[in-house]
């Protein structure tokens, strides 16, 4: 197989539902995550956090604390470097409060002790001094005239002039003629979507173990998607060498974007370098709710014309979304998505990026476009409900395809939305009759899909397997995907491949687990390692024969003389160049590097039948399915499980989670308890259509998957919701009181 | 510091522990037994599922010093020397976990429904797990995991 060519078929190991390999360890209870790490002679830390939404910090006295027997260290502020500006200030000013406490959460200073119990009594004699300050935690509010000022001079040059403080980057993106548009259309809908902010949810809190001596060399293990990311971040707010602090990814407990950034890392960092032990730091849930990255809330309002065939004529979004104290909300990505799936003349989007008091947001699959889609897909629903049409064959009328302009610039290469709505138009969700009190709702959904900076070896062993080492820590059975991409490759079985995810001394740089980027583009290294590892050894068996290196070609896992003119000689397996391989030339290893930018994007489509208690305002949903482009499904049964988490997720998000701010600006529901995700008796299964339309831009046609499966729930459920209750609901979460609101205002209203 | 005897997977087991220490705590901290997980402290999440007893029970709610004369089990405990127990095999053949971090408390959840329920239906299996939190799969493939457990285990005995 030539380095760069293209397979599409044939597959031995792709395509199969292999047992992943590290299942062993993880229904044993083997597996080693964040906090399962000791280190001989460790401190346990505790961080102290602001109770107030937005305070100035007048006076820190730490010397009850420190007079605790059994404390050997505190840490604030003074314990980080100087001088840093841009994001990095952003990230620092997040993990350890300056001048200001700017949410309910917020860290102020972090003690280390020789035991948990007694690092948290320690953190509670540290006594703060606050001149507390109004704030402001609602998205619209934070945008008014009247609203405090979160922090002066955030905002960039995007800005247009005349908006609020708070308002700090401004997005617009379209073509077309919108009002020609609008003048065309039968009908125009113009409505107005809120969704309030929800956490990622992962059930493994985050956790480290750091150690760093005054040589400021350092040693770090914790739970990431990208230990790369945290090795620069850390190492520039304390002021490190990056080289010099060494970082393990631990296995991971979820992420879904959550741990692509750093909170806890520079703590313990910093407590260990002040006590010269190792530090041990983990968060409580309820640290987890009030300081780490929820979504952005947004507040949208959305214009679209359509004619009496279907056509979509004009489409027009504005997007404002909260991302609590730092600039960041995703708004662009939420304009850009809004309007993706639709092949559309004139479309106009705008993004407003807007600071409050409440934690600095973090990515969440596909972060900012699930909030797009709702409201888009809600309008569009609500015009083919007025003008009597199929909600899939006006989605499909409008669909972007290959060649056709994107909403926010680009022409489409190859794309699978038609396939995915045509798939879903004859499963038999589609056509099955609804009971009394049910609605069935449908969406699109659209994410871009990354690529990003990748890194990848491959080494093979005397016995003819190989060591695969990634820098992508496996957040959903990735190192399984990984070893059967390398197999494939290299024509040996899927077991002889043992995958390791790489500290940041073993590989170079590899950019966090996100944007869907795994299987595209660690395993597009993967695969090029394996061909550079394979070159190799087709030129040591052309070596041995005496023929040249051009004549031997690789097929199940030996080398063979290529055609009649290269010679007759008996193919040599993988295993007998192995093993003379240190008198032939040396170790064989194949590596890659490179920063891919052929992520293909992906679209799906979800069907989503809901049932409403119209007294309760409590909302079922009794089935769903998940239609989504995987391009190639390299195992089947992780795509599905993609498919389902996303579904799943975008369930909760739709109908139960939110984050309830109270007057005080704290945070009211910072448990599970109150903070409710799905569980197993909330769910009916979840029906999965894998569509493969190949990305041009992968060796095998690989799209993410991760991602795009979050983006039509919201509004697929919402469809459902609306079609059941018989009243469009405009809010998320879709709780029963809201519901409930809702039915009361139509039945006040008309 | 409280001395507590107890038993752990059928070993004699003995530790000293603050009267505030939870026995998650003493599990992972004293014993070294890190299957269990917290996920949240407050006895929502089940990650810390363990049973004493017989009875399942979230460890995080319990405290150390109660494990005394007791017998616990953690999913440590389930498999027979190299040979998995039939539902950590079916959990890996059904892709029935991504992350992997609720998996210890779902399966000794689990293992303890199908000891008292050995033909639950799905919605006896998803009532049972509704205390057990899982955010990557959607619940599906751990349901059919386990009904498949259930439907095997009855046809061998």
């Amino acid at each position: 197989m030539a380095f760069d060519e293209t397979k599409t078929e044939d597959f031995k190991v792709v395509g199969q539902r292999v047992k992943r390999p590290d299942g062993v360890d993880k229904v044993t209870g083997k597996a080693k995550f964040g906090a399962d790490a000791v280190a001989p002679g460790m401190l346990f830390a505790a961080i102290v956090r602001s109770p107030h939404a937005h305070a100035r910090i007048v006076k820190i006295d730490t010397s009850k604390a420190e007079a605790l027997s059994g404390v050997k260290g505190i840490v604030t502020r003074a314990d980080f470097a100087t001088g840093l500006t841009g994001g990095d200030l952003d990230v620092l000013e997040n993990v350890m409060a300056g001048e200001k406490a700017l949410y309910d959460g917020h860290a102020v200073a972090a003690v280390a002790a020789t035991s948990q119990l007694v690092a948290r009594d320690a953190a509670k004699l540290v006594e703060v001094e606050y001149e507390v300050l109004p704030h402001v935690t609602d998205v619209d509010k934070a945008m008014a005239s009247d609203a405090p000022v979160i922090r002066e001079g955030a905002a960039d040059q995007s800005v247009p002039e005349g908006m609020h403080p708070n308002v700090v980057r401004y997005h617009e993106s379209g073509h077309g003629d919108i009002e020609a548009g609008f003048a065309e259309a039968d009908l125009v809908v113009e409505d107005s979507f809120k969704t309030e902010a929800t956490h990622q949810g992962y059930i493994e809190p985050h956790a480290c173990l750091a150690q760093l001596g005054g040589d400021n060399k350092g040693e770090l293990w914790c739970c990431t998607q990208g230990h790369w990311n945290v090795q620069k971040l850390c190492a520039a707010m304390l002021g490190l060498e990056t080289s010099q602090l060494r970082v393990t990814a631990s296995e991971i407990g979820g992420g879904f974007g959550g741990k692509t950034a750093v909170f806890i890392e520079p703590v313990a960092l910093a407590l260990s370098r002040k006590t010269n032990r190792p530090v041990k730091l983990v968060m409580s849930r309820s640290e987890v709710f009030r300081a780490t990255g929820p979504t952005a809330s947004t507040s949208m309002d959305i214009k679209i014309g359509m004619k009496k065939d279907g056509t979509i004529t004009a489409g027009q979004g504005t997007f404002r979304l909260q991302g609590g104290a730092f600039p960041g909300a995703p708004m662009e990505f939420t304009a850009m998505c809004a309007f993706a799936p639709y092949n559309l003349q004139n479309v106009k989007q705008v993004g407003y990026d807007v600071m409050a008091n409440r934690p600095k947001q973090a990515a969440y699959r596909a972060p900012g476009s699930p909030m797009a889609a709702f409201a888009v897909e809600s309008v569009i629903d609500e015009l083919c409900k007025k003008l009597g049409l199929d909600p899939i064959e006006v989605r499909l009328k409008n669909a972007s395809k290959q060649g056709t302009k994107a909403s926010f610039g680009p022409t489409w290469d190859r794309i699978g939305l038609v396939e995915t709505l045509e798939a879903a138009q004859s499963h038999p969700h589609y056509s099955a009759p609804l009971k009394e009190g049910q609605g069935r709702g449908i969406s699109c959904g659209f994410w871009f899909n990354h690529g990003g900076e990748t890194s990848v070896t491959l080494a093979l062993s005397e016995d003819g397997t190989a060591q695969l080492s990634v820098g992508t820590p496996d957040i959903g059975g990735s190192r399984a995907s990984m070893a059967q991409m390398a197999a494939e490759e290299l024509g040996i079985p899927y077991e002889n491949i043992r995958t390791t995810i790489a500290d940041t001394a073993t590989l170079g740089y590899n950019e966090v687990s996100h944007g869907s980027r795994v299987t595209y583009a660690s395993g597009l290294a993967t695969i090029k390692a394996a061909r550079a590892a394979v070159k190799i050894l087709c030129a040591r068996a052309a070596a041995k024969w005496g023929i040249d290196e051009d004549a031997v070609v690789w097929e199940n896992g030996c080398a063979k003389p290529s055609g009649p003119n290269a010679g007759e000689f008996d193919p040599l397996p993988i295993e007998k160049l192995t093993r003379s391989m240190g008198r032939t030339g040396g170790p064989i290893v194949g590596h890659f590097e490179a920063t891919p930018e052929g992520a293909g994007v992906s679209f799906a489509t979800h069907i989503v039948d809901a049932e409403v208690d119209k007294e309760t305002g409590q909302t079922k949903v009794v089935r769903y399915t998940v239609v989504q482009d995987a391009g190639k499904a390299i195992n089947p049964a992780y795509v599905e499980g993609q498919f389902q988490g996303g579904a799943a997720q975008g369930i909760g998000w739709a109908l139960n989670e939110e984050y309830i701010y109270g007057e005080d600006g704290r945070l009211q529901n910072s448990v599970f308890l109150d903070y409710r995700i799905p569980v197993a008796s909330d769910l009916p299964m979840i029906d999965t259509v894998i569509v493969e339309v190949p990305n041009p831009g992968h060796p095998y046609g690989v799209r993410g998957v991760g991602e795009t499966s979050i983006c039509p729930p919201l509004a697929a459920i919402a469809n459902a919701v609306s079609n059941a209750a018989g009243v469009r609901l405009k809010e998320l979460p879709m709780s029963p009181p809201r519901i409930l609101a809702a039915l009361e205002d139509q039945a006040n209203n008309g | 510091m409280i001395h507590v005897n107890t038993k752990v997977n059928g070993d004699d087991v003995e530790f000293l522990c603050d009267p505030r220490e939870t026995l998650l705590d003493a599990l992972r901290d004293k014993l070294g037994l890190t299957g269990a997980k917290e996920g949240c402290g407050t006895g929502d999440c089940g990650a810390c599922s363990v049973t004493m007893d017989g009875r399942l029970v979230c460890s995080c709610l319990v405290l150390g010093a109660e494990a005394e004369g007791k017998e616990i089990a953690t999913v440590e405990g389930m498999a027979e020397g190299e040979n998995l127990h039939i539902l950590q095999e079916k959990f890996i053949e059904h892709a029935a976990l991504q992350c992997g971090i609720c998996t210890p408390g779902i399966l000794v959840a689990t293992k303890n429904l199908l000891e008292k329920h050995p033909e639950p239906t799905e919605t006896q299996v998803r009532y049972w797990l509704a205390g057990n939190l899982c955010r990557c799969t959607g619940y599906d493939k751990i349901i059919r995991a386990v009904m498949e457990t259930a439907a095997d285990l009855r046809k061998a005995s």
